[in-house]
């Protein structure tokens, strides 16, 4: 088995970097900055790991070496079965120490009670992993893989052993670790000592529970007010965005191809735009209000700020989206069943009563769904608009950065969301999987789609027009709101905000960015950029395992993923916050967080793009690549993905979009040296800067469209001329685009 | 394509399961360097399974697999020295026909020039040099399916598998490929692995022939043999149609073995069959049709069909029906009418009961 030493011989070889070459733990300047080769060896904080053990008295690491030792001696055996099991072996005791001693010796000493107690006090903790222990844990997940592939599992094929095991190792590590340390959380004190008093009492707490608007007339708990409104946000959206999709497949209506542009509006609006645009017109100072003031001396309230203002900002933000996902269920009944109705004796009422609506349900309810996800998760509206009327995503942001910092709560807080959100996942994958009716064979399908009976097409005019010119209105004043000076009391036009937001000066003949808008500007792009290549291919990597392989466990592990795009953003922000504020693994105020977090929340769109991509390509053509002695890798690189160019842009673009407009993780996880443009601008609008936080949002907007149009352009451009297959998925990617904010 | 190293395969008690589902139970199977053996069955008889193990795309769940002497049972399909040509030849879309040839070659290490050279010389071969340039899709489904050989046969392996490769082109053009396919396989003498379900293919280009039922041997012979002599039911009607009548078989001659069906004596060769009740597989243009009262085995007409060189009669009689194809077209029966059956010499066989 050559192949088999050869990767073996890069194990090993990576190994001893990561004993000899590399701090064991992390680095207080950053890894990446490089500073550290200068003082390496000098400090004992940048000791390696072989130093750590004989040098500084860290002995436990002494059983990490051990078992990398034995580990690696598999290389000098013979029987690939033996060699196999012996790699399995040292691979799961070693990522299980790893895993243990980070998690047990903290900074000082042993982090639980009972090892202390059973083995004595230690005498000296250490620090949060750094390179040398993540190579290090690394490899020991690779053993595992490398044994199993040895040992025939996968076809004996190491690349796709390697994949499923890293991809587990960082779901884990990156989704399943930090909502653990969530749960953890909830019971435990601010020292880690278990004691779920705190999660007792909010539980118990009436400010979330209490049904007093149904018998006392008093204000509801917050879980049931953010479930009132996820509901009807989800209903609002849903009968909007199916008014807008039958205008736009059943109707004349001459603008169609408008109408289609409004579903790449909630892809590039950041989400908190929506509710300034809203505070704009209807605030207290907005125009509306002011108007209605001087005509017919109406008194200027505050209606908005509350849970009205929160549904209207959410249905403008869904509808978009519930409209791109109804399109595909309005266009997927057959029109020959229509037709059969019609011949039926069936009039065009009944044939939509009777027909049409009937095989719309699963799709109308799955929009529900949607839109009463992306509710709950919501967090830039509720932010901008809830006031003191807050719903579960502003209450968690509150009680961890709020006057009563109370992490406890917070952990509550979001368990309660998850538990909201899961639970409409999970009907949403049970109870609608297989309930399809939506009958696009392949095979023609031929006939025309039944007109709208007339008074149901007044009805849908009569939503959609209106809807329409609001929609524009509100899009109007984020361009618009930007130039004026205070909106309400001063409406001269000035170019003052962008002015401060983004001037540029020369000093001393070189280019200095003096607006305030650019650090974060500039931090934004470089966190994009860098997360949106990963995001693809951990993406695409994770679509190819669960469309092209079979394993024991496939199925669950495509279940956790999925699942994982139904966590909320604030959710995952705290989790983070938990989990990596401390050793094992520290990230805090650093970029490599919000990587992190861009990766792991944005991948459903690469895994579904991915998924939906492949299962198009023909399962023979991996085969003939393998038969023509082309490794799994190979095949990746030279069949797969040039055929999968399509998917991969859009995985790309959107990623790199969703980094940029996303708040309600980041805004937990931003730093003073790595602030994001979304997290500056909610900032701003706090400090009641509308004027800036208004240029700068439309200013992000430019550039996303920039960027779409710019990819769009260059696709175009090389669009495969090739098969059918192929560029037909050139076309239907765009769309998923904009569904992947189904997620 | 000079230096070929045809390649001997072995299965050894290979069994395959699909979770719980038993595709082979238990299936051993030699084959002799140089030839071409067809495995032929229905569709579900494990025959494409079979030959996805053959190149690594499946593994067994227990067993043993060799190709040319070595253990291949745990080997990866990319590091075997097998090649497949694909029944939807599964030509990468996004390389023209050089490329795609010369990806194997790319793959097992050659320089980029000579791994085009011998593409050029490989797509030569087979009758389409200077076609190189061309995307799959610019290619007819006859030149795709030469590319897909081309590329498989290039790597020089030891055995070729083909997975029905003429099921995307039509009638006509089969016929034309399936003998290019033998004329090749002879030339160059490879070993060749060819799944198909149609009988006419598998007799017309096999050395061998291994008929699968439910993942298991049902016979395994040459192509005469297994036309001539089936050893059962599902093999004659399988390996071209055949009527399956019981008989008696009243006396042993040296070989031969006197029958009797319904009245109707008849001679042929004994096979196994010992003495007492009997089946016997008569091929439909075996049976002689004479008018009523001559002697043989009575019989009715219910159906006739005319079919330009032939006649085709559904025959009811007192030991069953028997469909008939009869060349005598000049001289046709309607329905209702009675008949007299006998049997040719040709196309009988005594099989298990």
């Amino acid at each position: 088995m050559l192949s088999g030493n050869k990767r073996l011989n890069a194990l090993l070889g990576l190994g001893i970097g990561a004993f000899l070459i590399v701090p064991w733990y992390r680095v207080d300047r950053g890894f990446f900055s490089f500073e550290w080769p200068s003082d390496f060896l000098v400090s004992s904080d940048l000791a390696p790991g072989l130093l750590q053990i004989f040098a500084e008295g860290r002995v436990w690491l002494a059983l990490a070496l051990a078992l990398f030792l034995i580990g690696g001696s598999a290389r000098f055996m013979t029987d690939a079965n033996k060699r196999g099991r012996l790699l399995v072996v040292t691979g799961s005791i070693g990522i299980l120490f790893m895993a243990l001693q980070g998690l047990a010796i903290s900074f000082t000493g042993w982090a639980w009670t009972f090892p202390e107690t059973t083995f004595g006090a230690l005498p000296l903790g250490q620090p949060a992993m750094g390179a040398g222990a993540i190579v290090t844990s690394l490899i020991f997940v690779l053993f595992i893989a490398f044994g199993l592939a040895e040992r025939g599992f996968m076809k004996g094929d190491a690349f796709v052993v390697g994949s499923i095991s890293i991809l587990i190792f960082l779901v884990t590590v990156f989704i399943f670790y930090p909502i653990g340390s969530m749960f953890a959380g909830s019971v435990q004190d601010f020292d880690g000592s278990f004691k779920p008093d705190g999660f007792i009492r909010n539980m118990q707490d009436p400010a979330i529970w209490s049904l007093d608007c149904v018998f006392g007339g008093n204000r509801c708990g917050v879980a049931w007010r953010t479930l009132f409104l996820a509901v009807l946000s989800g209903l609002g959206s849903t009968t909007l965005g199916l008014a807008f999709a039958l205008v736009a497949t059943r109707t004349r209506f001459p603008f169609k191809k408008g109408l289609r542009l409004l579903t790449v509006l909630p892809i590039i609006t950041p989400p908190f735009v929506i509710g300034l645009a809203l505070t704009l017109l209807f605030g207290r100072s907005g125009v509306v209000t002011q108007g209605l003031d001087t005509l017919f001396g109406i008194e200027p309230s505050r209606w908005l700020y509350g849970l009205t203002g929160i549904w209207i900002a959410q249905v403008l933000s869904f509808t978009p989206i519930s409209f791109l996902v109804l399109i595909g269920v309005v266009e997927g009944v057959s029109p020959s069943m229509e037709e059969a109705s019609q011949t039926l004796r069936a009039d065009r009422w009944r044939t939509f009563w009777r027909v049409s609506l009937p095989l719309m349900k699963p799709g109308l309810a799955n929009a529900f769904l949607i839109g009463f996800i992306e509710s709950m998760a919501d967090f830039g509206n509720p932010l901008v608009l809830g006031g003191s009327h807050g719903v579960l995503s502003t209450e968690i942001f509150f009680a961890v950065v709020g006057s009563q910092v109370d992490p406890s709560r917070a952990a509550v807080l979001a368990i309660i969301l998850l538990s909201f959100t899961l639970t409409a996942f999970l009907a949403q994958r049970m109870w609608l999987s297989g309930k399809n009716f939506a009958t696009v064979t392949g095979k023609g399908d031929s006939g025309a789609h039944a007109g709208l009976p007339k008074s149901l097409s007044l009805t849908v005019y009569g939503i959609v027009l209106p809807w329409m010119g609001f929609t524009i209105v509100v899009y109007g004043m984020i361009l618009f709101g930007g130039f004026v000076k205070t909106w309400g009391l001063d409406n001269s036009l000035t170019l003052e905000h962008y002015a401060r937001a983004f001037s540029v000066t020369f000093q001393d003949g070189a280019l200095v960015w003096t607006g305030v808008a650019w650090n974060s500007f500039w931090t934004t792009m470089e966190i994009a950029l860098i997360s949106a290549p990963l995001t693809a291919a951990v993406g695409l990597l994770t679509a190819y395992i669960i469309v092209r392989q079979k394993f024991a466990g496939k199925n669950a592990f495509e279940f956790a993923l999925m699942m994982s795009f139904a966590i909320p953003g604030t959710v995952i922000g705290i989790s983070y916050i938990m989990a990596f504020n401390l050793p094992p693994i520290e990230m805090t105020g650093s970029a490599l967080i919000l990587v992190a977090c861009f990766v792991f929340r944005n991948m459903p769109v690469g895994v579904r793009g991915g998924i939906a991509a492949m299962s198009q390509l023909d399962k023979s053509l991996d085969e003939a690549s393998l038969t023509l002695r082309a490794n799994s890798a190979r095949t990746l690189r030279k069949v797969i993905l040039p055929l999968l160019r399509p998917a991969i842009t859009a995985a790309l673009v959107y990623s790199f979009v969703r980094a940029i407009t996303s708040i309600s993780a980041v805004i937990f996880l931003v730093s003073a040296e790595y602030n994001m443009a979304t997290s500056y601008i909610v900032g701003l609008v706090e400090n009641g800067e509308y004027g800036i936080a208004i240029a700068y949002s439309s200013m992000l907007i430019f550039v996303m469209i920039t960027v779409i149009a710019g990819f769009q352009f260059l696709v175009g451009e090389r669009r495969l001329r090739r098969e059918n297959r192929v560029s037909g998925m050139a076309k239907s990617s765009k769309i998923r685009i904009a569904q992947e904010k189904t997620a | 394509m000079t230096d070929l190293k045809p390649g001997s395969v072995v299965f050894e008690n290979v069994r395959k399961d699909f979770g719980t589902f038993t595709a082979i139970p238990d299936l051993s199977i030699t084959i002799e360097p140089g030839t071409l053996v067809t495995l032929l069955g229905p569709s579900g008889c494990g025959k494409t399974t079979t030959l996805r193990m053959l190149a690594g795309l499946e593994h067994p769940t227990s067993g043993r697999i060799l190709i040319g002497g070595r253990d291949v049972t745990m080997v990866p399909a990319h590091e075997r020295d097998v090649s497949m040509v694909f029944q939807s030849y599964a030509l990468f879309p996004h390389m023209n026909a050089l490329d795609n040839v010369a990806y194997g070659l790319e793959s097992s290490g050659y320089k980029k020039r000579e791994a085009r050279e011998r593409a050029e010389e490989g797509l030569t071969q087979v009758g389409l040099s200077g076609m190189g340039h061309r995307l799959p899709a610019e290619l007819s489904g006859g030149q795709q399916q030469r590319v897909a050989v081309a590329r498989a046969l290039v790597l020089n392996p030891q055995v070729l598998l083909l997975d029905e490769p003429l099921s995307n082109l039509d009638a006509r053009l089969r016929r034309r490929v399936r003998t290019e396919i033998r004329e090749l396989q002879q030339r160059l003498g490879f070993t060749a692995v060819y799944v198909t379900h149609d009988q006419d293919e598998a007799l017309a280009v096999s050395d061998r022939i291994v008929v699968m039922k439910d993942g298991k041997i049902a016979q395994e012979g040459a192509p005469r043999e297994l036309y001539e002599e089936p050893v059962s039911e599902f093999i004659a009607d399988f390996m071209g149609e055949a009527n399956v009548v019981s008989c008696e078989i009243v006396g042993r001659d040296g070989d031969d073995a006197l029958i009797d069906v319904g009245g109707l004596q008849h001679r042929l060769r004994a096979r196994q069959a010992t003495s007492g009740q009997a089946k016997l597989a008569v091929r439909p243009g075996s049976v002689m049709l004479n008018p009523e009262g001559a002697a043989g085995l009575g019989g009715e007409i219910l159906t006739a069909a005319y079919l330009g060189d032939h006649v085709e009669y559904e025959i009811e009689t007192p030991v069953g029906n028997f469909f008939v194809i009869d060349h005598s077209v000049e001289r046709s029966f309607a329905p209702r009418t009675a008949v007299s059956l006998g049997f040719r010499n040709r196309g009988l066989a005594l099989i298990e009961a």
